[in-house]
């Protein structure tokens, strides 16, 4: 019971360490003004790390994922303010054009047995080449709605917001973990990263399972590149490069296995919380080049695999 | 016994025919299948068994003939649809998901649930209630990984059976258990029996036949040899049905020869390694074989790898011909001119992707270092002369190794080691997942092998085998080697009781 949860504990252990370090350093760590902070600039990145978790689990890699963040906002930009589309309008065309073109890289995947590492690669060039095709240029989003959603928050005690972005990242995080451990498709998901052999064997729904679960990453990516847009109130063809690592990054520090099978949908939310927390001290210190965080992660990161390795050599060596 | 004739036929194969290019796998193959017995499929290695297995189990696709169950014709389109249909295989490499928990390998895709939420506390219940039918009480919310072999086939027969099977196939299920998981399977085996389930078992193990088949059909060369009720077939008469020449009884037991004397090659005084195996002491003479037995993780294997310096002794001392030697690797071991081959063939032995003959020249090739490579010419006579003289069937050395039948790639990893022209060679399970032609080849080998003065030590868990080419077996028990016996002590029913402990 204790090893299935050691990845968890240890990154939540990680979590709690850094968090009383940055407060020993900085006492206002301890406001609600950061850690709401901390929720919303970290809102999209948690968004998407939901989605990445389901594909990771499954034995995949969705590399798309940040060219489909950007796409989000250039679309946004481009309907909402040059063809004055509804903004709500405009949110679920890029929802479902997402979940379609994520229902794509599944179909490829598992038609042609192609690895998800180069179908989705193939789906990063092209999409971020699409919002190129759509505009060049950074465009502002004016409309009102977005002025609207930014002012929603809950005040906490203490001055800090939890702001609309934030809720629904927590939301996103909380059926997350529903779809995860308490449904058929969460089950199919963690079957199809133990073995993808085994999985068909038994009678799980191989293809159907792999398109679900890219359609909800590229779904939740949109999702994200919405919340990324109220964030930044624009959309630029070159936002969000590298986000996709990040992705990853917080989801194998949250306690996944990158090859599958094994991890939590919570462990992310610390993981992108850890990546959050190494970025709110940075600002903090001030000195520090933001370049840092980078390096942080990378040890961080580097660390938790060669954790990973050791505890799986463990549990072998203890059968 | 009793019930055999009046049961009627659950599963009705007629003129089963299967080719592919350049084989005929199945050529009308009849079989019948009652419910309520264990019918044992047997045959050598290429005689078709498992391709029935998948033409029933819908992996293949059949030319012709007929599958019926309960009367109506059927045609599986995968595995899947043959659960679905009611025939369930387990096989010997489990194929649940190790890094679910039991209950979702036993609900996988069929999990109680309400409001598209699975009902978690009522599937860990009825998992909990479906296993304790058969004896297993364990923790289902741990992932299947996490238990034994044995156990992970007991949920994968659950499994099956719970999906409705009405026919069972059992597909080399006891290869990796010990004599104790065999004993519980077998029981759970005769329980499915008196619930009126069909059950298909395929095995190497001819005791394993006799001690639970009501029936053995033998297949040869995909053509059907006979089908006959386990009491009216003698041993003898079944090898040969599989081997399809007469097979002399004493073919496989070694002529009596006088106790191997002289110093001992090898020997290892208090030799041993915490939690691995207790401090032991080990001679071997030139031209003496020296027998392993003992359950699976009794310390057989162990003492091999401690022997060969892939594990560190931590105790005791090594010697050859009488002087003090240390082994540390396995480079050491193979500096003395010691040679080992592997239990696991396929992980630990083979380079599957590579040719014949770069699996011969391997450890040769490694131990002159990779600054001196062989000629190509001398690479081919080396390989074609083990070729030649170990009766290695293959076309021609270039082909790869991975294509090779069971027998020949253990023939190949023994030229291996015989190329480096070994002193003393340790052979881990030579005849595991071997069909008995092979099997008896590999027997006369050893033999051959020893009378050319090499000292042996051969690990087996087949006692009659064992029992027939060593000079002295020692056996073992939890980690400890418990006995030696030697001259006319060296018998299967000695070593047996010896491994059960009467003391």
């Amino acid at each position: 019971m204790m090893r299935r949860h050691l990845p968890v504990l240890i990154t939540l252990g990680v979590f709690i360490a850094g968090y009383l370090i940055c407060l020993a350093q900085f006492p206002s760590f301890a406001s609600t003004r950061v850690i709401g902070n901390l929720l919303t600039d970290n809102a999209f990145l948690g968004i998407v790390a939901v989605g990445m978790t389901f594909v990771i689990l499954s034995g995949g890699i969705d590399l798309s994922v940040g060219s489909v963040i950007a796409f989000t906002g250039v679309f946004l930009a481009v309907v909402i303010e040059r063809y004055n589309v509804n903004p709500y309008l405009a949110f679920l065309l890029i929802l479902g054009i997402a979940a379609l073109f994520g229902a794509g890289m599944g179909l490829l995947i598992h038609i042609f047995e192609i690895p998800a590492f180069i179908v989705t690669l193939a789906g990063m060039f092209l999409v971020r080449g699409m919002c190129f095709v759509l505009t060049t240029d950074s465009i502002p989003i004016n409309a009102p709605i977005y002025g609207q959603v930014t002012d929603i928050a809950f005040s906490l005690p203490g001055g800090g917001r939890l702001t609309f972005v934030a809720i629904v990242m927590l939301l996103v995080f909380a059926l997350g973990i529903v779809l995860a451990h308490f449904t058929r498709f969460g089950a199919n998901v963690y079957a199809l990263g133990g073995n993808r052999t085994s999985a068909q064997l038994m009678g799980v729904p191989v293809g159907k399972t792999t398109v679900k679960i890219y359609m909800l990453s590229s779904f939740l990516a949109a999702l994200a590149g919405i919340a990324f847009s109220f964030y930044t109130s624009a959309g630029y063809s070159l936002a969000a490069t590298g986000v996709e690592l990040d992705t990853i990054a917080a989801v194998v520090i949250g306690g996944t296995l990158l090859t599958g099978g094994s991890g939590t949908i919570i462990g992310t939310l610390v993981g992108v919380l850890i990546q959050g927390l190494i970025q709110t001290y940075i600002t903090f210190e001030g000195t520090l080049s933001s370049w840092w965080t980078k390096i942080a992660i990378g040890a961080l990161l580097f660390a938790f695999i060669v954790l990973q390795r050791g505890l799986s050599a463990a549990s072998i060596r203890t059968r | 016994m009793q019930s055999l004739n009046v049961q009627p036929d659950l599963l009705e194969i007629s003129s089963l025919t299967k080719g592919f290019p350049g084989v005929q796998a199945l050529d009308h193959v009849h079989f019948m299948l009652r419910a309520g017995e264990i019918h044992g499929l047997l045959g050598e290695n290429g005689a078709g068994k498992s391709t029935m297995i998948k033409v029933l189990t819908g992996v293949y696709r059949r030319d012709a003939g007929s599958i019926r169950l309960d009367g109506q014709e059927i045609e599986a389109r995968d595995t899947a649809h043959a659960l679905s249909l009611g025939i369930g295989t387990v096989y010997q490499e489990v194929n649940l998901l190790p890094n679910l928990s039991v209950a979702e390998n036993l609900f996988i895709g069929r999990q109680p649930h309400r409001f598209g939420l699975v009902r978690t506390g009522e599937m860990r219940r009825r998992s909990a209630e479906l296993l304790s039918t058969y004896g297993l009480d364990i923790n289902v919310t741990e992932p299947l990984g996490s238990f034994s072999v044995a156990v992970q086939q007991i949920v994968a027969i659950a499994r099956a059976v719970d999906l409705s099977a009405k026919v069972l196939i059992l597909d080399e299920p006891t290869a990796s258990l010990d004599a104790n998981e065999v004993e519980t399977l077998f029981r759970i085996l005769n329980d499915l029996k008196t619930r009126g389930i069909g059950i298909v078992f395929v095995t190497h193990f001819l005791d394993q036949v006799y001690a639970v088949c009501d029936r053995i059909t033998v297949l040869r060369n995909g053509r059907l040899v006979g089908s006959r009720p386990t009491a009216e077939l003698p041993r003898i008469e079944l090898v040969s049905m599989m081997l399809g020449r007469e097979l002399a009884a004493e073919a496989l037991h070694r002529n009596q020869r006088p106790a191997v004397t002289g110093d001992p090659l090898v020997a290892f005084k208090d030799y041993g390694k915490r939690r691995l195996v207790e401090p032991f002491d080990l001679a071997v003479r030139p031209g003496e074989v020296v027998g392993l037995a003992g359950l699976l993780g009794s310390g057989r294997t162990e003492t091999a790898k401690l022997i060969f310096g892939i594990e560190r002794a931590e105790t005791g001392q090594a010697y050859v011909d009488g002087k003090p030697v240390r082994i540390a690797s396995a480079r050491d071991a193979s500096r003395l001119r010691f040679g080992f081959t592997p239990e696991d063939r396929k992980t630990e032995g083979i380079v599957a992707e590579l040719s014949v003959r770069e699996n011969i020249i391997l450890a040769l090739q490694a131990q002159r270092g990779w600054l001196h490579q062989l000629t190509r010419r001398r690479q081919d006579e080396i390989a074609n002369r083990f070729i030649r003289l170990l009766d290695i069937r293959t076309p021609d050395a270039e082909k790869p190794i991975g294509l090779l039948s069971g027998g020949n790639q253990q023939k190949a990893l023994l030229a291996r080691w015989l190329a480096t022209e070994p002193r003393f060679l340790i052979l881990d399970e030579p005849t595991r997942g071997i069909d008995v032609g092979a099997h008896a080849e590999i027997i006369r080998l050893i033999e051959r092998l020893c009378e050319d003065g090499l000292a042996l030590l051969v690990i087996s868990s087949e006692l009659e085998e064992i029992a027939s080419y060593s000079d002295r077996v020692v056996v073992l028990r939890e980690r400890r080697h418990v006995r030696e016996l030697s001259g006319e002590d060296v018998n299967a029913d000695t070593i047996m009781t010896t491994i059960a402990g009467h003391q």
